[in-house]
């Protein structure tokens, strides 16, 4: 079974064809570079993504900070993550790296701070 | 400047972005330490503070930030070294008098200031084009944006332009706002494209549109707009090989909201209005492999000369461009008398050539000028070629091109000097692409 996909792994955007054989291993064709193998393998098996979103922000000089998931969440929880992500707050002052949501979803993957929000 | 002497500034960056950032830092590690960056917004750190999706400095860092990390970067940078900063600070004129340029400022805490500094270094991005640049008819609700002011909107200021949603323009931006929206709650009822083929990157067409089951429309675009105080909906119709929508194609989509995300156009109007030759292509400044325009001591990089595809390109351009006002404002280009001038020009399959002119400089043999360009069409196994008049000064071999990919290819200044011969033959260099046989 052939499975046609773009690697989304750099903006070179490689056309990739993955077919799983009889033995369950999966041949990649198409990819310039081993992160595309990689990236093919997951995308049939347990595909995943880098969750970027905001989180509210209380008495900070912005209402909100810039996030993303240290880790990747599944490809088809992102939405699920975002009603969890839209129900939190956090206090300013707000430091780059800071952990505004642990494990989220039991994913195993934190939302941290990509910015600095003063007070 | 408080009373005294006013002081000169050796480089004045108009735009705090990646690309003034870059040029600052590259102005003042060439030896120039009197520099400023005058930045419009709260901040510094530019259009990148509400990209916060992930995507940026691979080729530059080797790694992937979203566009605050990225901006950052860059922001740490200047702090480390003693480069003034002023934000809500907007440039809105520039003279020159004297040899000296004058920029007049206007601040938010002490109002009308003018700065004066050698060279000056626009980065001052660009803008999106609007409903009224397309004119598309219908009535002027709320709820028709540009699909970065959606994004200012949702990432900065947190609020949802609207909840059932219409986006008309497949470009990059167009995908992450529809992406972004979908993630926060909304309902992306579809994406327009008025070409035949998506315009931003395939990475893209997965992440955005195909994981998040949002049709693309393609050969669509919205003819009409409905709805009194609030859009009600659009209407959309298929369009003809010449963009021209096709009669009894129409299809009414209820929605409350239409985002627009149908081209950038760089941000002159305070440099064109000093003096400085726009591109009548690009939009942007004519400017040499240094980023110097026609105005002596003005120098242009980012968005400002040519809409870019990765913000990477935009600071490669502009370490080289604050590089060149640093050295500039101290004395150290070479002779202007005693440069050989070799215009650049888009051949067969290109167009957005830049820079528009190559300055050979006295003892500058050993360097290489870097020409990026777009191809005109989407071609798969092509040959790129610079050409002196006749002569074929290099080429290279690309996989696949087409017009959402910046390109790029470096001339050797030796290669061009070698081509013009012991004459020193006058002529223009093209760049074209063509099939491979």
């Amino acid at each position: 079974m052939k499975k046609f996909m773009t690697c989304i792994i750099c903006p070179m955007g490689c056309q990739l064809t993955a077919e799983k054989g009889e033995s369950g291993d999966i041949a990649v064709y198409g990819n310039t570079c081993p992160r595309g193998k990689k990236y093919a393998i997951k995308e049939l098996t347990y595909p995943t993504r880098t969750l970027t979103c905001t989180v509210r922000v209380i008495d900070g000089e912005r209402p909100l900070v810039a996030a993303k998931s240290i880790g990747e969440v599944p490809r088809d929880m992102q939405v699920e993550c975002m009603s969890v992500v839209r129900r939190y707050a956090v206090t300013a002052p707000v430091k780059i790296g800071d952990v505004l949501i642990k494990d989220i979803l039991g994913t195993g993957s934190n939302i941290v701070a990509v910015e600095n929000v003063n007070k | 400047m408080i009373g005294g002497e006013k002081m000169v500034y050796d480089v004045a960056v108009a735009g705090g972005g990646p690309a003034g950032l870059a040029a600052a830092i590259s102005a003042y590690d060439s030896g120039a330490k009197k520099v400023i960056i005058l930045e419009r917004d709260v901040r510094l750190g530019g259009i990148l503070l509400q990209c916060i999706h992930s995507g940026f400095g691979l080729h530059y860092f080797g790694e992937e930030f979203t566009g605050p990390e990225y901006a950052l970067r860059f922001v740490d940078e200047v702090k480390k070294r003693d480069i003034e900063t002023k934000t809500n600070a907007m440039v809105i004129s520039l003279q020159k008098e004297s040899g000296v340029h004058i920029i007049t400022v206007v601040c938010a805490d002490t109002g009308v200031e003018e700065i004066e500094a050698k060279a000056v270094v626009f980065a001052t991005g660009c803008r999106e084009r609007t409903r009224g640049a397309l004119r598309i008819a219908g009535t002027r609700p709320a709820g028709v944006l540009t699909a970065g002011a959606a994004q200012r909107f949702v990432n900065i200021e947190g609020y949802l332009p609207g909840r059932r949603i219409v986006i008309l323009g497949s470009g990059d931006i167009g995908l992450i706002m529809a992406r972004r929206l979908t993630l926060e709650g909304c309902e992306v009822k579809m994406v327009c494209e008025v070409m035949p083929h998506s315009q931003g990157l395939a990475r893209n067409m997965t992440q955005c549109l195909e994981n998040f089951h949002i049709p693309l429309h393609l050969s669509t675009t919205v003819v009409n707009i409905h709805g009194d105080s609030r859009v009600k909906g659009v209407t959309i119709a298929k369009v003809d090989e010449n963009k021209r929508p096709i009669a009894g194609t129409e299809e009414y989509v209820e929605c409350d909201t239409l985002l627009l995300s149908v081209g950038l156009i760089p941000e002159n109007e305070v440099c064109s209005s000093s003096g400085v030759a726009l591109d009548g292509c690009t939009k942007g400044p004519i400017v040499n492999q240094y980023m110097q325009t026609n105005v002596e001591g003005v120098f242009a990089c980012g968005n400002a000369v040519h809409v870019h595809d990765t913000v990477d390109f935009v600071t490669e351009e502009s370490l080289i461009a604050g590089k060149m006002a640093g050295k500039y404002a101290l004395s150290k280009i070479g002779e202007r008398g005693r440069v050989l001038v070799y215009p650049v020009a888009a051949g067969e399959g290109v167009n957005a050539v830049v820079p528009q002119r190559i300055d050979i400089y006295p003892d500058t043999k050993g360097e290489k000028a870097r020409i990026t360009f777009r191809a005109t069409d989407v071609l798969r196994n092509v040959e790129v070629r610079a050409y002196l008049s006749s002569a074929l000064l290099c080429k290279k071999t690309l996989q696949a091109v087409r017009p959402g990919e910046m390109q790029r290819i470096e001339i050797p200044h030796e290669t061009i000097l070698s081509a013009a011969g012991e004459a020193l033959l006058q002529g223009e260099i093209t760049i074209s692409i063509a099939r491979r046989v």
